[in-house]
C-alpha cells in the first residue's frame, strides 16, 4: 500500500505499527486508533463549518443581489474567523431561572448528534468510521438525539417562546421522520443491507435513477429535519422571536449555529451517499482518494441546491407543513415502498436495463398520479371569497403650489 | 484482574442504575424524564457491549427517539413540571418496598436454579447479528408472524382511536 494510492489508510497503518512497537496491547491500540479517528473526523467537520458559513453567506448574498462578506481577506473568506474570535471572547451567560444542566447540555447534544452521523459515512472505498449492518437505522437514531437537544434547549431556557418552539420542533421532527424512514427503506430493499458502505457499493446505477421519487421525499424530509427554510417554523422570527435558542448567546448560541450548518451539510453528504452513488466514479476503486473527490463534488451539488432552496422559498405555515407531510409525503412514500417491492421482485437485479426502465416508469406513474390528486384536492379546497378587486387606484396627485 | 470491557460494563451498569433510581427520586418531573433517557442509553450501551449493534441502535431509536420524547413533551404540558413541592412518599411507602424486595429475591432464587445462570457473557460475532434472519423470522409462519401481526393490529387500533378522539366534529356539519 503506497502513500499516493490511499494516504489515509497508509497513515492509519503507520500509526498502528508505531503504537504496537511501543508494546501496547492490541485491544488498547484499536481503542486509541478509534479515539484518534473520532477526534480527527470531528475536528475536520468543525473546521469545515467555518468554510460552510462563509460559503452560505456569500451565496445567499448573491441570490439576494448583495455582495455578502467581502472585507476580510480575499472574497471575505476570513470573515467567519473574525466572527469566531468574537464569539469565543463573549461571556457565558446562563439566564436566571433557567435549568442549569438542561440549558448547558442542549448545545452540546445538538452538535454531538450531527457529528455522530459522520461515524458511519463511507468517504471512500476504504475510509469509513464504522461500517455495520444497521447504519441506516443509526442515522435515524442519532437524529432522535438531535431532537432531544432541541427539547432540552426549549425547556431549560425557562422562556415561553423557547418552549413553544420546542413543541413545534418536536412535532415537525417526529412527523418528518416517517416519510424519511420510508424513503430510506427503498435503497435498503435494493441492496438487502443496511450498511451504508454496502448501499454505496450496490449503486451500479445510482439510486436516484431507480427511485427518483424516494430521493425527492428524502431530500424534502431531510431539509425539514434540519429545520431550514422553507421548514424553519422552529425559529420563525415573526412568531417566536428566534425559537428554541432565544435565550442563548455567545459560544452556546454559536454551538446551535454550528449544528445547523453542519447538519445541512451532513444531509447533503447522506443524500450523495444514498442516492448519488457516494464515492463511486471512474477509477475510484483503484485510487480511493479519487472517490473522495467524487463524493465531495456530488455533496457540493446537493448542498448548493439546498442553499438555493433556502434563499428562494418562503416559509410554510404550520398547517401547510403538517399537510405536506401527513397528507402527501407519507402516503406517497407508502405506495412507493409497496410498488417498488413488487416491481423489484418481478424484475430481478440481473436485468439492469429493464429494471431501470420499469422503475423509472413506475416512479413516473406514481408521481403523476400523486400530483394529479394534489392538484385536484387543492382546487377543491380553494374558495372564492369575494370577486377580485383592484389593489390600488392610481390617483393623479394634486399639483402643489410653489408659492406656499 | 478485570479487563477493560468488564470495567466499562461496571461503570455503565452503575450509571444506568443510578439514573434509574434518580428517575423515581427526582423532584422535577422533566429531570426524571431526562434521567430516564440516560438509563435507556445505558441499556443501549449494554447491548453495544454484547456486540449487538442492531439492538443498541433500535434501543436508541425507539426508546429515546420516540418514547422518551413523547414522555418529555407530555411532562412539559403538566402543571407542576418546574417544581413539585409535595412530599415524595406517602404513609404506605414500606409496602411496595417489601413487595419489590420479595420479588427481587424470588427472581434471583429462580434464576440461580437455571442451568445457564453462571455462564459468562458471549458476544455476537464481529459482523453483528444477522438482521435478515430476524426479518424473515418476523414474517415466518413457523416464527413470529402471529405476534407481529397482532402487534400491528393493536397499533392500528390505537391509531384509529387516537384519530377518533382528536377529530373535531362540528354539530351542523356532516
Amino acid at each position: 500500500m503506497s502513500f499516493w494510492i490511499d494516504p489515509i489508510n497508509f497513515v492509519i497503518a503507520w500509526l498502528k505499527g508505531l503504537l504496537e512497537s511501543w508494546g501496547l496491547q492490541p485491544g488498547l491500540v484499536t481503542f486509541v486508533m478509534y479515539l484518534i479517528g473520532a477526534f480527527v473526523t470531528t475536528l475536520l467537520a468543525m473546521l469545515l463549518v467555518v468554510f460552510l458559513i462563509w460559503l452560505e453567506r456569500k451565496l445567499i448574498g448573491r441570490v439576494q443581489d448583495r455582495l455578502g462578506p467581502n472585507r476580510l481577506g480575499p472574497w471575505g473568506i476570513f470573515q467567519t474567523f473574525a466572527d469566531m474570535l468574537k464569539i469565543f471572547t463573549k461571556e457565558h451567560i446562563t439566564p436566571d431561572g433557567a435549568d442549569g444542566v438542561a440549558y448547558n447540555l442542549a448545545p452540546v447534544i445538538s452538535v454531538g448528534a450531527v457529528l455522530m452521523v459522520w461515524a458511519v459515512i463511507p468517504f471512500t472505498a476504504t475510509v469509513v468510521g464504522v461500517d455495520f449492518n444497521a447504519g441506516v437505522l443509526y442515522l435515524m437514531a442519532v437524529g432522535a438525539l438531535g431532537e432531544m437537544g432541541v427539547i432540552l434547549a426549549g425547556w431549560g431556557s425557562n422562556n415561553k417562546y423557547a418552549m413553544l418552539a420546542a413543541f413545534r420542533a418536536v412535532a415537525q421532527l417526529i412527523s418528518y421522520e416517517v416519510p424519511m424512514v420510508l424513503a430510506l427503506m427503498i435503497p435498503v430493499m435494493f441492496t438487502g443491507s443496511m450498511s451504508l458502505q454496502a448501499l454505496v457499493k450496490e449503486q451500479d446505477i445510482w439510486f436516484i435513477f431507480l427511485a427518483p421519487v424516494a430521493a425527492l421525499i428524502f431530500f424534502i424530509s431531510s431539509i425539514a429535519e434540519v429545520g431550514r427554510t422553507p421548514f424553519d417554523l422552529v425559529e420563525s422570527e415573526s412568531e417566536l422571536v428566534s425559537g428554541f435558542n432565544i435565550e442563548y448567546s455567545g459560544l452556546k448560541f454559536g454551538m446551535f449555529y454550528v449544528a445547523d450548518f453542519l447538519h445541512a451539510f451532513t444531509i447533503s453528504l447522506l443524500f450523495a451517499a444514498l442516492y448519488l452513488g457516494g464515492w463511486r466514479g471512474p477509477g475510484a476503486e483503484q485510487y480511493p482518494m479519487l472517490g473522495f473527490v467524487y463524493f465531495a463534488l456530488k455533496t457540493a451539488v446537493v448542498y448548493f441546491i439546498g442553499i438555493l432552496m433556502r434563499a428562494s422559498l418562503p416559509r410554510f405555515r404550520i398547517d401547510q407543513m403538517m399537510d405536506l407531510n401527513w397528507k402527501y409525503l407519507t402516503p406517497l412514500a407508502l405506495v412507493l415502498v409497496a410498488a417498488t417491492a413488487v416491481a423489484g421482485k418481478i424484475v430481478p437485479a440481473e436485468m439492469a436495463g429493464l429494471r431501470l426502465v420499469v422503475m423509472l416508469a413506475l416512479n413516473g406513474i406514481i408521481f403523476a398520479a400523486a400530483d394529479r390528486l394534489m392538484t385536484r384536492r387543492r382546487s377543491a379546497r380553494r374558495q372564492v371569497a369575494q370577486a377580485p378587486r383592484p389593489v390600488a387606484h392610481y390617483v393623479q396627485p394634486a399639483p402643489t403650489d410653489p408659492g406656499d | 484482574m478485570i479487563t477493560g470491557l468488564q470495567a466499562f460494563f461496571l461503570v455503565n451498569a452503575l450509571i444506568t442504575l443510578f439514573a434509574a433510581v434518580k428517575v423515581v427520586s427526582s423532584r422535577k418531573l422533566v429531570h426524571a424524564a431526562l434521567w430516564l433517557v440516560l438509563a435507556l442509553m445505558g441499556v443501549a450501551a449494554t447491548f453495544a457491549m454484547l456486540g449487538s449493534r442492531f439492538f443498541s441502535v433500535i434501543q436508541v431509536f425507539v426508546y429515546i427517539g420516540a418514547i422518551a420524547t413523547l414522555i418529555i413533551v407530555a411532562v412539559m404540558l403538566t402543571r407542576n413540571s418546574m417544581e413539585d413541592v409535595g412530599p415524595q412518599v406517602n404513609r404506605g411507602w414500606w409496602l411496595p418496598l417489601v413487595v419489590v424486595v420479595l420479588l427481587f429475591v424470588g427472581l434471583v432464587v429462580v434464576l440461580s436454579g437455571w442451568g445457564d445462570f453462571g455462564l459468562s457473557t458471549r458476544t455476537v460475532g464481529a459482523e453483528g447479528e444477522n438482521v435478515m434472519e430476524l426479518g424473515k423470522a418476523l414474517v415466518d409462519p413457523n416464527g413470529f408472524v402471529l405476534p407481529f401481526e397482532i402487534a400491528s393490529a393493536l397499533l392500528l387500533g390505537a391509531m384509529v382511536a387516537a384519530i377518533y378522539l382528536a377529530t373535531d366534529r362540528k354539530e351542523g356539519k356532516r
